[in-house]
């Protein structure tokens, strides 16, 4: 009885200590954000550094991305050639696979993936230079932590994903279409008719844009995280975790939210 | 010059300087002493506006450290050599690109034939031999670390120079370079120094004024001899302290 009323009276409590703890978080995260567009100006430390981060993570991740799509490609085809079987024309798999592909699954999976990838490596690599007072000795020598770790790694990742997402979006189309020839009597001109039968220049918009976005959400909130860690290896660990989950939730946030404002205007 | 008046700092419940008055001639160099866990790390990174203090006046310069902006704040650090406890080295660059880093100077930094000489010069200061410019932290002992900090402090030429723990960790022979180091360009070059450390030997030997810090005050703020003649318990428990290991070592 006891307990219970003191569970009861407890919860408001612990839910207003955790909106307030977001709202802190808010505040802190709009200001680094503000702090970078600030440090814009030094491009010239900036510059060099996004490079080598661009090449760093593009080679880095280039096979995984790939690998994951080919497969959701092939997967697509086979599935939707079984459930269709003698109902519609083989022409629907081209269709259905390009659509899937393009819509949803190339640049979201790209998204879930890189934010293991990206995401965790750069929360874990700034945590870890905060823990090591890396970021205190670099603001120590009068240099902005902005400039020469921050906005290198997220113009990496803005420019990066969103050209991994269009790799991701051909190998996953290549490697439905070729899926659907080893089990269905499709040819290539099914196949392509179908694909560009519902086909919109926008869908190829649409796709670019969601990947843009989704390259916010996997630099800007895993270079937060890092950057505000807490002590010891401990908060490097923590930091990288909800760096992660949280990526991954805005993520699937931002596919409807983006579903919803550009398809269903 | 450099002056702290009235400086409170608590983390959560516990407090860590409770009023700390503290002050650095132009020139003149101060070893602070203090048992571990007392704050001096804290007080010094006060110095630079690393932490913030909760109330009380830094003055660094003719200027007010908490009141400063991102660019002055900026201008400021870059006439101010720090030295981190831990070394606090870029570990994914290497010793040469860390300690150009510490150029400040943007000319300077800029200029590659600048950098190719200024740094092995650095290195030589702290006894590292220019090979050293090529390895990455990790490849280096703690005590290489901690000169290679040393190092990165010094490249740039700064007024100031703040050492949190410089020689602990390190051989007697590389403590020594160090000691006539941070005497050496007090004197030669007029750098205004605070050099947290334990060694009471060393702090007597190169400082002018030693200061304890105990309890989240400055408990006495002197010359050696007026810290060997102070009455004081707590000084007298640390200098005593200090003597018990070394005639036990010895
Ligand atoms: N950023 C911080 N957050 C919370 N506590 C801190 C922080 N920095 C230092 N402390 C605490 O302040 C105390 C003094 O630390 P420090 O200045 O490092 O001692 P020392 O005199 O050995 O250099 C320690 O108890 C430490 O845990
Ligand atoms: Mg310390």
């Amino acid at each position: 009885m006891q307990t219970a009323q003191t569970a009861i009276l407890s919860l408001p409590r612990a839910v207003g200590r955790s909106a307030i703890g977001a709202l802190a978080h808010v505040g802190r995260f709009s200001l680094m954000l503000a702090e970078l567009f600030r440090a814009l100006g030094e491009w010239r430390i900036w510059l060099p550094r996004t490079m080598d981060e661009a090449r760093s993570i593009g080679a880095g991740s280039l096979f995984i991305v790939l690998l994951v799509s080919a497969f959701a490609g092939a997967v697509t085809a086979l599935q939707t050639g079984y459930q269709f079987q003698g109902n519609l024309p083989y022409y629907v798999v081209g269709t259905l696979v390009v659509e899937s592909i393009v819509l949803e699954l190339g640049p979201v999976l790209t998204a879930l993936v890189l934010a293991g990838r990206i995401g965790a490596r750069y929360a874990a690599e700034l945590g870890t230079m905060r823990v090591t007072e890396q970021i205190d000795a670099l603001e120590s020598l009068g240099r902005s932590p902005m400039s020469h770790l921050i906005i290198p790694r997220v113009l990496a990742g803005l420019v990066m994903i969103p050209i991994l997402t269009i790799f991701a979006n051909a190998i996953g189309v290549l490697a439905g279409w070729w899926s659907a020839k080893q089990v269905l009597p499709i040819s290539n001109g099914d196949f392509t008719y179908g694909a560009q039968y519902f086909w919109r220049p926008f869908d190829a918009y649409y796709s670019i844009i969601k990947a843009f976005f989704f390259a916010g959400a996997i630099t800007l909130i895993p270079c937060y995280m890092g950057f505000n860690a807490q002590q010891g290896a401990e908060g490097v660990g923590k930091a990288t975790t909800t760096a992660v989950v949280a990526t991954s939730v805005t993520i699937l946030l931002l596919d409807t939210l983006l579903a919803k404002l550009l398809l269903h205007p | 010059m450099i002056e702290l008046r009235g400086v409170h700092k608590r983390f959560g419940q516990q407090v860590i300087l409770n009023g700390v008055d503290f002050s650095v001639e132009e020139g003149e160099t101060v070893a602070l002493l203090g048992p571990s866990g007392t704050g001096k790390s804290v007080l010094l990174k006060h110095i630079i506006g690393l932490i913030h203090p909760d109330s009380g006046t830094i003055i660094v310069d003719d200027l007010n450290v908490a009141s400063l902006g991102r660019k002055e704040l900026a201008a400021l650090r870059s006439t101010i050599g720090y030295v981190f406890q831990n070394g606090a080295l870029f570990d994914s660059m290497t010793v040469f690109e860390n300690i150009r880093l510490g150029i400040t100077d943007e000319k300077c930094n800029r200029d590659a034939s600048y950098c190719a000489a200024r740094v092995p010069e650095c290195l030589a200061l702290v006894n590292l031999t220019p090979e050293t410019a090529a390895k990455f932290p990790a490849e280096l002992s703690g005590g290489m670390r901690k000169r290679v900090g040393i190092a990165r402090a010094i490249a740039g030429r700064p007024k100031y120079l703040l050492y949190d723990e410089p020689t602990s960790g390190l051989d007697p022979v590389n403590a020594d370079i160090i000691d006539r180091l941070v005497k050496h360009l007090a004197e030669t070059l007029g750098v205004t120094s605070v050099m947290v450390t334990h060694d009471v030997r060393g702090a007597f030997r190169v400082s002018d004024r030693v200061a304890l810090l105990s309890d989240g005050k400055i408990v006495l703020q002197g010359t050696p001899q007026e810290f060997l003649a102070s009455a004081d318990l707590r000084i007298k428990a640390f200098l005593e302290r200090d003597f018990d290991t070394h005639s036990f070592a010895a």
